[in-house]
């Protein structure tokens, strides 16, 4: 397997969904492959990092005004 | 795990739905239920989108609105919070559309980007990088690296792996089809990723 092999299988390997026979493949890869594995563990954080920290975080307060504009609108709306 | 998930799905029908039959029979508190559970999502990504907080607050309102005003059309085929989310990406496409009058605005627009290069920074992170910083620090890292992104890649990203989507599910809420939303994932993570790098360093990033 080619490091362009391994990029073009990237996504699959993030959620999971390559079959044994690649996986064993993309180990072996791995074993071999600095830069890969870099790639990989990165991304991973990436991923990770972004889903972990709400980065546009609605405090409670302004929550309830929004709740409430909304709530008054949809029985307007009625 | 994923099977008994998907076996429990398939005969189970979502908590949503009985809300949604709820609120078809004039029970306007079960409204109010929907509106608290997605809120929170729905603003994120008119935030993602629009980049304004004051529109993100009006596209809410509006998405939860016309979500209320469409329930009879909404057909139980998808889930309620991704037609929602389907409603509140068009709501915030529409509301950029008008700030930049004249300027389109489209996420089928292909950007050029090398697909398939292989990363050039070799770099590795330290470990846990994140706890270089404080919650500021790095809420601002993370807000200036995702906002440098192209618009169709952030929506993507965004919708995909922050708020956690399908990949079906994002293809069917922007109009894409499949291969179209996985090369944009793709080069998203891989964009975010390399971004991300200069502060997440072994050595911490000198640029930050």
């Amino acid at each position: 397997m080619t490091c362009k092999e391994f990029l073009a299988l990237l996504d699959d390997i993030i959620d999971g969904s390559v079959s044994p026979e690649t996986r064993a493949e993309l180990h072996t890869h791995l074993d071999h492959c600095s830069h890969c594995k870099v790639t990989l563990d990165t991304t991973l954080k990436t991923i990770e990092i972004y889903r972990s920290h709400e980065i546009y975080d609605l405090p409670d307060n302004l929550r309830e005004q929004l709740h409430s504009a909304i709530m008054t609108r949809c029985k307007k709306g009625c | 795990m994923a099977i008994i998930q998907s076996a429990v799905d398939e005969f189970e029908p979502h908590p949503d739905v009985a809300l949604i039959e709820k609120v078809r029979g004039g029970d306007i508190s079960a409204y109010d239920v929907l509106v608290r559970k997605y809120e929170r999502q729905i603003f994120r990504i008119a935030l993602h989108i629009t980049q304004n907080r004051e529109d993100a607050e009006d596209v809410a309102q509006d998405a939860f609105l016309k979500a209320y005003q469409k329930l009879e059309q909404f057909q139980g085929n998808s889930k309620f919070y991704t037609w929602l989310v389907r409603i509140a990406v068009n709501e915030s496409l529409m509301r950029l559309r008008k700030r930049r009058t004249g300027k389109m605005v489209s996420i089928d627009e292909d950007v050029a980007t090398e697909e398939g290069s292989v990363p050039r920074d070799l770099a590795d992170w330290a470990p846990n990088p994140e706890q270089n910083y404080n919650q500021a620090e790095l809420a601002d890292i993370l807000r200036k690296t995702i906002q440098g992104l192209p618009e169709g890649f952030r929506i993507v990203f965004v919708l995909r792996d922050v708020e956690g989507l399908s990949t079906e599910e994002t293809a069917e809420t922007l109009g894409l089809s499949i291969p179209a939303v996985k090369s944009r994932l793709l080069r998203a993570r891989l964009q975010l990723r390399e971004r991300l790098s200069r502060y997440f360093h072994r050595t911490r990033g000198i640029e930050k």
